[in-house]
Order: structure tokens, then sequence, then C-alpha cells
């Protein structure tokens, strides 16, 4: 089915701006009413700067206002527009029309994989969560804190600048294979959020995390196929964390 | 659907889970409800740092930071507030750290500091660093530590709920009503205390740093009760958003030794601010740079922005404690601030005002020490009122966790006292009408268009220079967008996931704080902070030395009743009397 519609800028314009034309394939899909997931192609126009998730606004706010997915902030830091564009995983905000295509050309979006699909494309985030929660991610040291800070050194510090950028938008994690088929692989958000606190100096609950990614449903399910990393919308070298936290449970410290 | 808690927490960002943290401590039952999941929150925007005088790279006291932020609040702040603030943030701080918040350090393995605007040593004689952050993420940081460790408390979250109503009665809150994303399912939520902790509202204006979530509806809600809202003409445009998107771009690029310049490369901000330069706080910046604009020396095609400047910086500082804003620079607009001088624009970006409290948190029903039981208000949503006229950088975070946390903990301590309220009769009457309204309005007015429109005369009427006759023009535009309002139509009938539904309510919510804004903004004649009149040019202390209180009439569609109440001038030690603000 294609649905047309009269061109209108999906983000502010100056007159000078010149505009491409786009066919914009969604697959979707509401268990309401549908057996199954189907293709929708609106034809708009927009510029090469606009941002994928500006067009598909765009598409919602003039076209077909039942079109669903999540949004918030527009810049890439909030982390709810992971979706599955011309058969990549990418946040929507952060993807922009020129990187994914040219004039008269075509964008596809889908839902990430190997989540339920609730609706077109959001889907149900909370095995993701659940999967996050079970590796204990939250700061444990028990021991009387000073009335100032804890001491840490610049790079005991800078070993977290990788894990600690992840805003948990699913992208890694629902692009790795090992994943799709076995829903019980915790996955690689979980590791990088594991790796955090493993690699964190003041934490003291090292032991407990590394017992855990070295259960079944842990670090060793990683078979580096890479797609982790590629998908990452914050540029975090997934695969490697991964790596050290296996080095780390293989040695059994960090 | 019937909940029942002892604290009910609205909000998941900073302030709602650092409440929430803390009413739990308080030995009664919570739970957090939010329109998103919480990670989503827009507390994650936050880039520069967290201002505390810990000293940890200069000499650096509570007092400097008292006074800094009355001078940068333009004296409208409230100094009892600034007071509590500027000594309690330095705990909160080192009480994130140990949360492990994983900050940046100095060489000695502290928390480390850098310069931001408006932040001086010994009153206002030089910038001093105060700004502790985490990379240019630490609002990021913030909200991943304090969402961990709610994790870790077990707190009971109802994600992606939109709240449609608070129940009030006789003074006295009860609870809430909230529409659940996935079933379309009303669920009240019976409470001996409520938490509003919902964010902002910049989404009214066209360029804004703010989510496409920030529709003000809790403060809306609470208007609509015929409850007042404090300084709404008090609204911050950051001075530096990308430019044409309004992405946030901190003012640490500043404090790192970033410069702001004009067309011919000048550094302009030499003349607006002689002894702080392009560390002068915001209000002061987004002046100076739309006056160069409208003086003919922007930059770009349209000549509507100009430059920061960070070549002269060493690659290192720019990728590394500016991480965050190289990468948006180099993904939106292809440039490399690394060796491009990137273009920027001022952008909304924060409410100083919102709904009045107390020091405690405590909403208050008017200017004369009036409250409202049982209902409690933190973070952006609140105004308590600690940045005044204008908010300092780093301010808000600050704001977040002090009053988030004192929320917190005078909310439980009020809900440990008493039983439950009644119930009123009928609690979820006032949600289905508005959701009835909404599906079966046969209308054909399109949200989105009605949006747009409001978002552009906002920017144009009510935006970083103001004059009477463009917001007694705005004025008539809010009451025509409202009255198309009422004709807007969902055509989506689902009841699962109808976020066609859940954005046409948001719009009505946005029009609310819109007309707030727009009334008292046209009321206050004089310039102070943020509120800058062409009609109006200086301060006037002997009139407007006071806070605005802005009601919705009831009785009249469309009308908004002003009201007042006084500043406090004297903190609890220390007090700083009002003089020129000059920097």
């Amino acid at each position: 089915m294609t649905q047309t519609h009269a061109p209108t800028s999906a983000a502010p314009v100056s007159a000078s701006v010149p505009m491409i034309q786009l066919k914009v394939k969604v697959l979707r899909f509401d268990p309401e009413k549908d057996k199954k997931a189907h293709w929708t192609t609106y034809d708009v126009e927009a510029q090469a700067s606009d941002r994928v998730l500006d067009v598909i606004n765009h598409i919602k706010w003039y076209m077909e206002p039942s079109l669903t997915f999540r949004r918030s902030c527009m810049h890439g830091i909030c982390g709810s527009d992971a979706m599955l564009i011309n058969g990549r995983n990418r946040l929507a905000c952060k993807t922009l029309v020129r990187d994914v295509a040219k004039s008269g050309g075509t964008i596809t979006v889908e839902p990430i994989r190997g989540l339920k699909v609730e609706k077109d494309l959001l889907v149900d985030m909370e095995p993701f969560f659940d999967s996050y929660k079970a590796i204990m991610p939250y700061f444990i040291n028990e021991s009387p804190a000073p009335a100032a800070e804890r001491i840490q050194s610049e790079e005991e510090a800078e070993r977290m600048a990788h894990s600690s950028n992840c805003i948990l938008c699913a992208c890694c994690t629902t692009s790795c294979p090992i994943f799709w088929v076995n829903g019980s692989y915790l996955g690689p958000a979980a590791i990088v959020q594991a790796h955090r606190f493993i690699f964190d100096t003041r934490d003291e609950a090292t032991q407990q995390r590394l017992g855990i990614m070295n259960q079944n449903t842990g670090v060793w399910r990683c078979r580096t196929a890479y797609n982790c990393t590629e998908a990452c919308p914050r540029d975090i070298p997934i695969t490697q964390l991964i790596e050290e936290v296996k080095r780390a449970v293989m040695y059994g410290q960090a | 659907m019937h909940h029942r808690y002892d604290v009910l927490v609205v909000g998941a960002g900073g302030a709602g889970l650092m409440a929430a943290l803390y009413a739990a401590k308080g030995n009664v039952s919570v739970a957090c409800i939010s329109k998103l999941y919480p990670t989503r929150s827009h507390t994650g925007a936050a880039q520069g740092g967290i201002g505390a005088a810990l000293g940890n790279v200069q000499e650096d006291h509570w007092e400097w930071h008292m006074f800094d932020t009355v001078k940068g609040g333009d004296y409208l702040t409230d100094q009892d507030a600034a007071e509590v603030f500027s000594k309690d943030i330095i705990d909160a701080v080192y009480e994130l750290e140990h949360m492990g918040l994983p900050f940046s350090r100095t060489p000695d393995g502290k928390i480390a500091q850098r310069k931001f605007g408006g932040h001086t040593r010994d009153f206002g004689k030089a910038a001093v660093e105060r700004s502790c952050y985490a990379k240019d993420r630490t609002g990021h940081m913030i909200l991943q530590t304090l969402y961990q460790q709610n994790v870790k408390a077990g707190t009971t979250f109802f994600n992606e709920f939109h709240v449609t109503d608070l129940l009030i009665e006789d003074g006295r809150c009860r609870g809430l009503v909230a529409y659940e994303l996935s079933t379309g399912e009303l669920h009240t939520f019976h409470a001996k205390a409520v938490i509003l902790a919902a964010g902002g509202y910049g989404r009214v204006f066209k360029i804004t740093s703010n989510a496409l979530t920030l529709t003000g509806d809790l403060m809306s809600i609470y208007y609509r009760k015929g409850l007042p809202l404090e300084d709404m003409e008090f609204y911050q445009f950051h001075p530096t958003g990308l430019a044409k998107l309004g992405i946030l771009v901190t003012e640490g690029i500043r404090g790192e030794g970033g410069i702001l310049r004009n067309d011919s490369g000048e550094r302009f901000m030499e003349r607006y601010a002689p002894t702080i330069k392009d560390l002068a706080p915001r209000d002061i910046v987004s002046r100076s740079i739309i006056t160069e604009i409208r003086e003919g020396r922007g930059v770009g095609r349209d000549k509507d922005a100009v430059n920061i400047d960070l070549t002269h910086l060493p690659r290192e500082v720019i990728e590394g404690k500016l991480a965050e804003i190289t990468d948006l620079a180099r993904t939106y607009l292809g440039m490399d601030p690394v060796k491009d001088l990137v273009p920027i624009q001022p952008t909304a970006h924060y409410a100083m005002g919102g709904i009045p409290t107390d020091l405690n948190g405590l909403c208050l029903s008017d200017g004369n020490g009036g409250s409202v039981e049982g209902l409690y208000a933190a973070g952006e949503q609140a105004c308590v009122s600690l940045h005044g006229a204008n908010r300092l950088g780093t301010n808000s975070l600050g704001d977040l966790v002090v009053f988030g946390r004192r929320a917190g903990i005078y909310a439980a301590q009020y809900a440990r006292q008493v039983e439950f309220p009644d119930m009123p009769e009928n609690p979820q009457r006032e949600s289905v009408d508005l959701f009835d309204r909404l599906r079966n309005s046969s209308g054909k007015d399109n949200a989105a268009a009605i949006r747009k429109e409001l978002q552009e005369s906002m920017m144009n009427n009510v935006g970083i220079f103001r004059n009477g006759p463009d917001m007694e023009k705005q004025v008539g535009i809010v009451q025509e967008l409202k009255a198309r309002y009422a004709n807007v139509g969902v055509s989506d009938p689902s009841r699962r996931y109808n976020s066609e539904l859940i954005e046409a309510m948001e719009l009505g919510f946005m029009l609310d704080c819109a007309e707030a804004m727009t009334a008292s903004a046209l009321n206050r004649t004089e310039s102070r902070g943020a509120h800058d009149r062409e009609d109006y040019t200086t301060r006037d202390d002997e009139n407007w030395l006071k806070h605005t209180m802005a009601y919705k009439d009831l009785n009249r569609e469309g009308q908004v009743q002003i009201g007042y109440k006084p500043v406090s001038l004297k903190g609890f030690t220390r007090a700083f009397e009002p003089k020129p603000r000059v920097y």
C-alpha cells in the first residue's frame, strides 16, 4: 500500500534549502487488527540534513496519526528510538536522511529484532530491562564512606569511560544473533553494564558480578559477531568490553 | 484499577528519582509514575556539571555560591532557598559520588571541577572552578546513578503512565489518576502524599533543547485547578544550541576556554561583560548573541547564528572532556570542533518558574502562605525560587538533588503522621471527560499544525526580547489556538499505545503553560534576568521586586488573574542587597 502526501517539510526550512523526495517504507503491525506485519510506503519530501526521526514524526503528524513508535530527546541521549533503519539498528534521531538515502531513494524502517512487537515500531522492553537488572546494576560498597569523596585516579576513572556511556537503547542486544535465538542470554547491553561496575575500583561486588557473568546466560554465549559494536550509536567498543569481562571471569579478578 | 501508596512520585528524572529514594528511606510505601522509562528522562541531556563549593581546584565557599546564585537570579532568587541550596549541595555531590557516580577526577583523585557561567570567587572577582563534572555527560551519569540506586532499593515504577488529573479536595491532595499507555486503561492512585517532579515545558517554543515529552503536563493540571504558577515569565534561553536544531551545547565548552565569535571573528563578549566575558550568565550571553545577529554580524546562510571557537584547545580536551558535544557537532552538522568553528544560536532551555513551593517542597496555593496539604513539587517543575529571574548553569542539577531529596524527606514525614484521606466520589470523572472530548470530537483541526503555530508564535512574541504589542498579540493567538484546539479530533480509535491521543492531550497542557507565561510576561513592566522588555528596559526594584503568581480564571476562559508573592531578601545567616548586575 502506498500513501502520498502533499510535500511539507519535516523540519524548519529556510527557503534556499533543497528538498529531496523519499519513499519511507515502514513495517507496520497492530495486533488488534492485523494478523501479521505488513509494509506501508509513504512518499515524503525532506531535507538531506533532517533526522530520520523528523521524517517519521512528519508522517505521524500529517499523514498517518496511528503510526506508533517511542521517541523523546531528539538527539541521541535518551535511547528511546532504536529502530532497524535500512537493515541496521540505529537511533532514528541520530541518523540523518543523507546518511541513508539519496533523492528518489527509499528508507526502510522496522522494529528492532528479538523483542515482541507491541505496535508498529514499538517493542516490549521489559525482557531487556530484566537482563539489565540481573547483573546487579548498582554501585556496592558497604564500608563506611569518607566525609568527602572516595579517591580514584584519573586512569581508574577512565576505565569506565566507555561502559558508563551506555544509554540502554538496546541497539546492541537486538542486533546480536545469539540473542535472537536464545532470549535467555543476558546480551551485550547487560554485559556492558556489568563491565561498568566490575572495573570500578571503588565497587566491592566484583566477585558476585563475575559469578553472574560466568553462568550459562552470561558472557560465554558471546561468539564475537561484532554486530553489537557496529550497532552502538554511542561508539562503545562493546565486543572489546565483553572480551575484557571474559578475561576477568577467567582470571577471577578485574 | 485502584492502587494505594503512602507516597507517590510523578516523574523519574533526577528530582523524582531522588525524591523516591528519600521517601523510601522514611519507611513509607513509595511508587514512582513516569510517562517514560526512567532512563529516558531529560535529566540525561544535561552536560556540563553540577556546581558545589568543594574547593577541589581553587578555594571556594558556599557563601560565594549563594551570592552568585542570588546575583545570577537578578535578586529575584529567594535568599533562604539559595542559602539552603549552597550548603546542602556540597554534601549532596559527595552523596552522588558515594552512590558510585563516575565523576571525572583531578590529578590527586578528587572530583574534577571546572569554570561555568556566573560562578565566581570572592563575590564576583573572577571565575572559579565550581562545576563538578563527569566529562560532558554529567546529567546522563546522575540519571543513570539515581536509577541504579532505585533498582537497588526496589522502588516500584509505573512506566509509560501519563498523569491525567490530581485529586485535590478541600485543600488536600488525595492521589491522582493516570492513563496506562500500553492498555488505554485509567488507574486511580490513592496516596497520603504526592510529589510532582515531571520537568518543564520547553516544547512551547520552536527552537528548544527540550525533549518532545516536555509539555508541562503537571503544571497545567495544577493551574487548571485554579492554583497558581509562579514566575512563568522567566524562561531561560541557553546561549549555545546547535544552529537550526536547538540541541544543547554545554556551557562547559566556554568553561574549558571556548570563545564566541561573530562574523568578523571578534570575541564580542568582551564588549558586553568585560570581566568574565564568555563566562557571563546565560541571559546576558543570549541577549548579546541576538544583538550581534540583529546588527548584522551573524554567521551562516541566514546570518542567524554566531560561532563557538574551540580550535585553540588541545584535541585531547575536546575529545575527552567535551566528547558529547564533539559527537553532536560531527553527527548533526558534519563539523569537527577540533578544527571547525561551530555555528550556534540561543535555544529555549529551562523554566525558572513553575509550581510554587516552600523550602520543604510543599506546594503553595497562593502568595500569602497558603498551601496544598500533602502535595509536594521539586526540580524544574517547581519554583522554590532558587533561580529567580535567571538560573546559573549547573544549578539545575543541584536543584534536582537538593530539593528532590527534601521533598522526599518531608513528604514521607507527613505521610507517617496522617491517615489516608477520603477519596472523591468519582475520582476518574475529569479524566474520562478529557479523553471523551478528544476521542469523540468530530473536529478536523490537526493537533500538530496548532502545536507548530504555538511554537513559532511563542518564539517570535515571547522570546528573548519582548515588548507589549507583540505579547498582546500573543495573548490573542493563544486564545485563538485554544479555540481551535477544542476542535482537534483523534482519528486513531485504538486503546493500546494510542500516542495520537497522548500528543493531543499534551497540546492542551502546552497551551495552558503558554497562556500563563504570556500573561505573566505582559504584566511585568520591567526588565529583569531572562525577562527583557524593549519597552521597559531597566530593572525596577521599587515596583517589581516580587514574584508573579498566575491563576487561571475559572469563570472566564482564556483570562489570567495575576497575584504576587514577596521575595525572601534574607537567608538564614547571610543576605545580599540588590545591586546593579554587572559582570
